[in-house]
């Protein structure tokens, strides 16, 4: 199997909300000091399930990670997990994307590695949440997709994808070279190895600009928009939380009851 | 499609009635298609859905496409996008809408990059600018800790994914007259890529957490599965559901099914009792639309008090039991 998984760099959405800053003149996250970016979370658990499927059969894990000003501790962690190349997508022309010109410049991506059977990435990002890249990727390649995995399993040319939907889950059978994109649902990605770590070091990422990839600027980054941002803000939130006080917790607990009581939410 | 006109709905069809998030989309697509002086239209996929197509009338359509194939039965992907394809070639929308469920977060972005048009997922606002008169989509990113507005320009439609309960509905109007139009999807069993081969439901009894009035919700700190038991028997007292933070899923102390968020439900009661949950924006982009919001916390400082109307600082399992008991005397009383 030769699977190729898409994982993103991003500012750590475990980050305490107060850290979060944007500059609203640029409509631009600030970077929160001190508080390195993460391989996103769906994204690292994308890893996980082909590293699964190389487990139970063999194969070759191929990374691909787009993004400006990446560190090489953050974007190696898949490495270090037990994935076997890693190719960067490094080029300003690539900045600014949004899902449409993100999903065209890892579809070349995904063509010059060829030979694929399967790519995954995770259900969305942690940064703009969209959820569309998995889904745009597979139609760009003219590939079938399946969205929000929980188990992944190959046999016979084919994929078994046991998927997530609100009141529990369905089995979708997809022959391969597909789409899967991931989600939390698949369980705990594994921790990297001192060995896989250490090979991790060890091994060069392959980058690639747009000219390698051939990539028609005005489909890329902000230039291949279809969505233009407009805005970015951060919602006001009135802080008027009565808290309810107690010589003891369990006081505290009646009395709770009883305001409820009295403003007539219970 | 310069010519591309109104506004079009991608309508869910829930035992025989328009599901409840298709009317929250016909509500705002009425406004938005009034904003704009045009028809609103809805799309209905699959057989036997007369009856549907004409409460879809009453709930705000103008016109309604049906699309009636056997292969459109159950949602699948494959088949479902070449048939809104399809809609979309004969009614040419300015503005199609879909909801952020199940279907839509499936098949919307699909869709998008077949028609090569911009989308933005998952919004809690959706106006039209005056000036432009392109449609406004705001959403949540960054898990909910940033509000992003977007425009698509140049492109149509423009489509969007309406977040469950984010928008009202239209009151029903059987008086309102519509039109329905037949398309013919005219698909092939070859168009199934990725086949459903099984469906297995996994939802815990009881009343479901989206219709549920009082949600009782419960977070990593709650320690381990036992202690949801808690939280079960304040639930039960108010004929409510429990809920809980991915990190509880996670855990594997409840199941998935019961998860609260972002990627989880969207829950909208009237009240919610969040239990031993740090109010992650992840999580409340899941409860922000409850009615009161109490929370329990050990932690003052916890992101919680900051969106929680009431709020107690202890510890839960000091707090539950008096708690259970002072309510279970006030509802007898």
């Amino acid at each position: 199997m030769n699977m190729i998984v898409c994982a993103k760099q991003v500012p750590d959405p475990e980050a305490p909300p107060a850290t979060f800053k944007i500059d609203t003149a640029a409509n631009k996250v600030i970077p929160p000091q001190g508080v390195a970016p993460v391989i996103s979370p769906f994204d690292e658990q994308a890893v996980e399930a082909a590293l699964r499927i190389k487990d139970a059969q063999g194969g070759k894990v191929s990374v691909i990670t787009m993004g400006k000003n990446l560190l090489p501790d953050v974007v190696k962690k898949p490495l270090s997990m037990g994935a076997d190349e890693l190719y960067l997508l490094e080029d300003d022309a690539f900045e600014n994307g949004d899902s449409y010109s993100n999903a065209y410049v890892l579809s070349l991506a995904a063509k010059k590695i060829g030979d694929y059977d399967v790519i995954f990435c995770g259900r969305q990002a942690a940064d703009w949440d969209a959820g569309q890249v998995g889904m745009g990727l597979a139609e760009m390649l003219g590939i079938p997709c399946v969205t929000v995995a929980r188990k992944v399993e190959a046999a016979d040319g084919k994929l078994r994808v046991e998927r997530v939907v609100s009141d529990g889950y369905e089995v979708v059978e997809v022959r391969t070279p597909a789409v899967i994109t991931v989600s939390n649902e698949l369980g705990e990605p594994r921790y990297a190895t001192l060995k896989g770590i250490m090979a991790a070091g060890r091994k060069k990422p392959t980058v690639w600009n747009a000219g390698d990839l051939g990539a028609d600027p005005a489909k890329s980054g902000g230039a291949g928009r279809k969505s233009k941002l407009m805005k970015l803000f951060i919602p006001v939130r009135e802080g008027t939380c009565l808290i309810v006080e107690g010589e003891s917790a369990a006081e505290a607990a009646l009395n709770l009851a009883l305001k409820l009581r009295a403003d007539k939410v219970i | 499609m310069a010519d591309a006109k109104g506004v079009l709905v991608f309508g869910e069809v829930a035992d025989g009635t328009v599901a409840a998030a298709t009317q929250e989309l016909l509500g705002v697509g009425c406004r938005l298609a009034s904003a704009l002086g045009e028809p609103l239209s809805v799309a209905l996929l699959g057989p036997g859905l007369t009856a549907a197509a004409k409460e879809a009338i009453a709930f705000g359509a103008d016109k309604v496409y049906v699309v009636d194939d056997p292969l459109l039965q159950a949602y699948q992907p494959d088949p479902y996008v070449a048939a809104m394809e399809k809609v979309c070639a004969q009614a040419s929308p300015r503005i199609l809408l879909l909801s952020q469920n199940d279907v839509g977060r499936d098949l919307a972005p699909r869709l998008a990059f077949r028609l090569g048009t911009g989308l933005s997922t998952d919004c809690i606002d959706l106006c039209i600018d005056e000036s432009s008169k392109l449609l406004l989509e705001t959403r949540p990113v960054y898990g909910g800790n940033a509000l992003a507005q977007f425009v698509c320009e140049g492109c149509s439609p423009q489509i969007a994914t309406a977040r469950a309960k984010a928008f009202e509905a239209l009151a029903r109007d059987d008086s309102r007259q519509g039109e329905v139009i037949s398309i013919a999807a005219g698909l092939d069993a070859s168009v199934v890529r990725a086949a459903t081969v099984q469906k297995v439901k996994e939802e815990t009894e009881g009343v479901r957490l989206e219709d549920a009035v009082v949600v009782v919700s419960g977070g990593r700190g709650m320690g381990g599965a036992e202690n949801f038991q808690m939280l079960e028997a304040l639930a039960k007292l108010f004929g409510g559901a429990v809920g809980a933070t991915r990190a509880a899923c996670d855990s594997g102390w409840v199941p998935a099914t019961i998860q609260i968020g972002l990627t989880g439900k969207i829950v909208s009661p009237t009240v919610y009792f969040a239990v031993a949950l740090s109010g992650a924006s992840q999580h409340m982009a899941g409860c922000s639309g409850a009615k009161n919001i109490i929370a329990i916390n050990k932690d003052p400082e916890a992101n919680i008090f900051r969106a929680a109307h009431y709020g107690v600082v202890g510890d839960y399992k000091q707090v539950l039991p008096a708690l259970v008991e002072k309510c279970k005397e006030l509802l007898a009383g």
